[in-house]
């Protein structure tokens, strides 16, 4: 049972194993070269070791059926990557993000531990299967209870909002393939997580779906709406990854209403879009990742707005992040429309056939999924338009493209086409994983099954078409203007004829508009300084873009814990005396204590008998 | 195969229609019905001049633009009469089509390295996601309302039962003239005859296109156009035979045009500030219309 979607899962670990290698030239030698760097006692060692040990554990997840022996490989893992995310630890940012990262995820971890040795008191079993059981005699609130503690642990990895803090610090502080790595394999295996759960509980998929549902929506909008006002493109890369957490998350609520309603349809469409939309955000989040380390290798800079015409210097590199854009925008003919169609394919049959509260939370669903693929648009238009078109910012020196480092990701964009254009490769794969969530509950393979996932994949031959379509036309017109006078000029300035590299549109401005709109939901801060005098010199704007959620929900309650601890702080005055002083107390409380609660004990018991 | 002849047809004159309306109303006689057309294929005929600024995207969003139109059109069917292209939920691809050719123009007005085209990307990105929810709940309460996620299905099933649902076809018609307006960067949202790029959004986004590439770029607008106005048209005709369907889908073009001419004529362009609030009251009443359809079919609670 469950074998297949481990094979899917492993999948995804097996496409990161593949290409990640590849990243670099020639490290065919992989393992030789970490035992030779160990020898030599370098620190890259470690972060060698670290990759290795971090992509067995992300199989090792997947094969595990005991919740003890996960909840070890789990660790490992986190700790595994926090050792990937400090490459740079000479930057305090770097390890700051990185200790964030440790904290948040171990959070996680004590949820989930919390989780199962609950089950494991009540049923003395830590294997899987005993949740099934343990669920099934629960009451129904206490069974969705242990489900949200659960679904917490997991969603904190997989960076559903407000558990996704430590993302957006992590992603731009590790190196480029690790955040690849990081976005493509380890957030998915949170999602792994709650789909192997949902698997196992006994509870009522109807409720779980509709609060999974609201969860997703606000995780993908919150996603997007602040990748947008980045000005990081890891930021805003990472900003995309909880986004698109969000959309899986929305296909798997979709599903578990299927579940719930019995509906098979809803089912298929549901978990397949959200399994291929795994897949997928792993396909094109690491070629787009993958772009930016090259992007930072050559301009040794992050910064969006200070980067521009980039295609001209690095063209293989530019069409690749083009693909990647256009695949996570879910537009045909790339993967992301194929998983995106089959989310919505489902929300629509939702409309369509279910009733009462479900029709409003999926109609909520429906405006959610739209406004994320619009904000989307918005983004990577920015994203790629002002990084790679345009003219050069400021006078940066000419980079040539190294070609060996575009091969892996000429790998990856074939795969996001190839899934884009015959999804029916993966249909038979998909269905078989989707049954399993039916015939995990004694249902049979639904009927309609198959036919739900396989009737949607014709859109690839569509796609296919209007590539075919853009081909013809493309060229007819190079035909018909063959002959026709073709010049050259400076792009219309409105007569304006001087150096205009300095007055190209900024990403700033191109989200003007946006930011202005959506600023009560924002958290930004700004600095300005006007013209003064009569001939100015210099005059700017700075934007400092935060996160409402992690204000809130991390830094307030941090702070005031800080003030209250801080009142405690004579305790740690360095005096040794006092340090033998609280250790004298300590051991006299330990002895009395037993002594006292006997004491109190009888005291309340002679109370009674009078 | 019906419905594309109509909207290739209709694409001929429509914009013509639109001037000639926008003439009379302002007093004078106007050029033929053909003019924009014959304007179009003038430009298809000429040289091109390109800024040395732009890459190959410049050159390949126009083609992208139009092919995906081209598609998208191929999708729309002719009140029950199903498009060339017919599948469960073919409006998602429809949209997410018509978004790709928006993307790749998106792309190529930053291509230029011009802020005023960098602004006028900046406004079409944004009012057209404002205008995404729209039709998609739209679709979503007919499909609710019919029980079909095509297209053709939808069409096929939709009746006319009791006055409740007239007025729901009126809405979504109005629904759908303001998303051709906003789409095509008509009347009150942008304005194209405007003398200022500071204040387009569409047109200040081609001003670096020339020759043939602004003449696919043009004709787009006119197809556009007529395939809105076929959508909307498949709303009334239904399945009725082809001799009377295929009159009354000129007659509703026609209308079409009219009211976009007369809307262009009467009203002024709003600020830009005040333009995400008119396009996001297209998703209310979108809204309101599931509402409606959920109240029809008595499914409400």
């Amino acid at each position: 049972m469950g074998k297949t979607l481990f094979e899917l899962i492993n999948l995804l670990a097996l496409v990161a194993i593949v290409l990640l290698p590849l990243v670099r030239k020639g490290k065919a030698l992989f393992i030789i070269i970490i035992f030779l760097q160990l020898f030599l006692g370098s620190l890259l060692a470690l972060h060698y070791l670290s990759f290795v040990l971090v992509y067995t554990t992300l199989i090792d997840i997947c094969a595990v059926q005991n919740s003890f022996v996960f909840l070890v490989v789990w660790e490992i893992m986190a700790l595994g990557t926090f050792v990937m995310v400090i490459l740079d630890n000479h930057k305090s940012k770097t390890l700051k993000a990185g200790i964030n990262y440790l904290i948040q995820s171990h959070i996680g971890i004590l949820l989930l531990t919390l989780a199962f040795i609950w089950v494991k008191l009540e049923t003395g079993s830590y294997d899987f299967n005993a949740i099934t059981g343990f669920t099934s005699s629960l009451s129904a609130s206490a069974g969705l209870f242990l489900f949200t503690i659960l679904f917490m642990g997991f969603a904190i990895k997989a960076g559903f909002v407000p558990f996704h803090t430590w993302l957006p610090h992590a992603h731009p502080a590790a190196p480029a393939h690790v955040s690849g790595i990081m976005s493509g394999g380890i957030i998915k295996l949170g999602i792994y997580g709650i789909l192997r759960m949902l698997m196992l509980v006994r509870i009522d998929m109807v409720m779980v779906g509709q609060l999974l549902l609201v969860v997703s929506v606000i995780t993908g909008v919150y996603g997007v709406m602040l990748a947008i006002i980045q000005h990081d493109l890891k930021r805003l890369l990472a900003y995309h990854s909880i986004e698109n957490i969000g959309i899986i998350g929305i296909g798997i609520a979709i599903g578990c209403l299927g579940i719930g309603h019995e509906n098979p349809l809803l089912m298929a469409t549901g978990f397949a879009g959200a399994l291929l939309h795994t897949l997928n955000h792993s396909l094109f989040k690491s070629l787009l990742f993958y772009s930016a380390g090259n992007i930072y290798l050559a301009r040794h800079t992050m910064n969006i707005d200070s980067l521009g015409g980039l295609l001209k210097e690095m063209p293989r590199n530019g069409y690749l992040f083009l693909i990647g854009s256009l695949a996570i925008c879910g537009l045909p003919p790339f993967n992301g429309f194929v998983s995106e169609f089959l989310i919505y394919k489902g929300i629509i049959s939702g409309i369509i056939t279910s009733n009462s509260m479900s029709v409003l939370v999926i109609l909520f669903a429906l405006l959610g999924l739209v406004i994320i693929g619009g904000l989307a648009l918005i983004c990577f238009t920015k994203a790629f338009g002002i990084m790679f078109l345009g003219k050069p910012r400021g006078r940066p020196e000419p980079v040539t493209e190294d070609e060996g480092k575009s091969y892996p990701l000429i790998l990856t964009a074939l795969l996001i086409l190839l899934i884009g254009l015959f999804p029916l490769l993966l249909g038979p794969t998909l269905v078989k994983v989707t049954a399993l969530f039916g015939t995990a509950r004694g249902v049979a393979e639904p009927y309609g099954l198959r036919e739900a996932v396989n009737s949607s994949m014709i859109i690839g031959w569509y796609s296919l078409g209007f590539i075919l379509l853009t081909v013809v036309i493309f060229l007819l017109r190079r035909e018909l203007v063959a002959h026709r006078i073709v010049a050259t000029e400076e792009t219309w300035g409105c007569g304006y004829q001087g150096d205009n590299s300095r007055m190209s549109y900024t990403a700033s401005s191109f989200v003007r508009t946006y930011r202005k709109l959506f600023s009560p939901l924002l958290n930004i801060h700004s600095s300005k300084e006007g013209a003064s005098g009569l001939y100015p010199l210099s005059m700017g704007k700075e934007t400092y873009p935060g996160d409402k959620v992690e204000r809130w929900l991390i830094d307030k309650p941090l702070h005031l814990s800080k003030k209250l601890l801080e009142r405690f702080s004579f305790l740690q005055n360095g005096n040794i005396q006092a340090y033998i002083l609280y250790g004298l107390v300590f051991i006299t409380m330990v002895i009395l204590l037993p002594t006292i609660y006997a004491l109190a004990a009888s005291f309340i018991k002679i109370l009674n008998q009078l | 195969m019906v419905s594309l002849l109509l909207v290739f047809f209709v694409s001929l004159f429509f914009m013509g229609v639109v001037t000639r309306i926008r003439s009379l109303t302002s007093g004078r006689k106007g050029p033929s019905v053909m003019q924009p057309m014959w304007d179009i294929v003038r430009l298809w005929r000429k040289g091109s001049v390109y800024s040395t600024t732009t890459s190959f995207i410049f050159q390949l969003a126009p083609i992208t633009y139009i092919a995906s139109l081209l598609v998208a059109v191929l999708m729309v069917p002719h009140g029950s009469r199903a498009g060339l292209i017919s599948f469960e939920g073919d409006f998602i691809m429809f949209a997410y089509l018509l978004a790709f050719g928006k993307f790749m123009m998106i792309i190529a007005a930053l291509d230029t390295g011009s802020s005023f085209e960098g602004m006028g990307a900046s406004r079409e990105a944004l009012f057209s996601m404002l205008a995404e929810p729209a039709f998609f709940i739209l679709m979503g309460s007919f499909a609710l309302f019919t029980g079909n996620s095509s297209f053709q299905g939808i069409f096929n099933g939709l009746y006319y039962g009791s006055h409740f649902s007239y007025m729901l076809g009126g809405l979504a018609t109005f629904v759908l003239i303001i998303i051709a307006m906003v789409e095509n960067s008509r009347m009150p949202v942008d304005d194209p005859k405007t003398h200022l790029e500071l204040t387009m959004i569409h047109e200040v986004m081609i001003l670096d296109n020339s020759g043939f590439d602004l003449g696919l770029i043009m004709y787009a607008t006119h197809l556009k156009f007529a395939m809105y106005g076929s959508i909307i048209a498949s709303f009334f005709i239904g399945s009725l035979p082809l001799w009377l369907s295929i009159p009354l889908t000129l007659v509703i073009q026609m209308f079409f045009a009219i009211v976009v001419g007369i809307m262009e004529s009467f009203t002024a362009r709003f600020r830009m500030g005040h333009n995400p609030q008119f396009i996001f009251i297209l998703t209310s009443v979108a809204i309101l219309i599931f509402f409606g359809v959920l109240m029809l079919l008595g499914r409400f609670m």
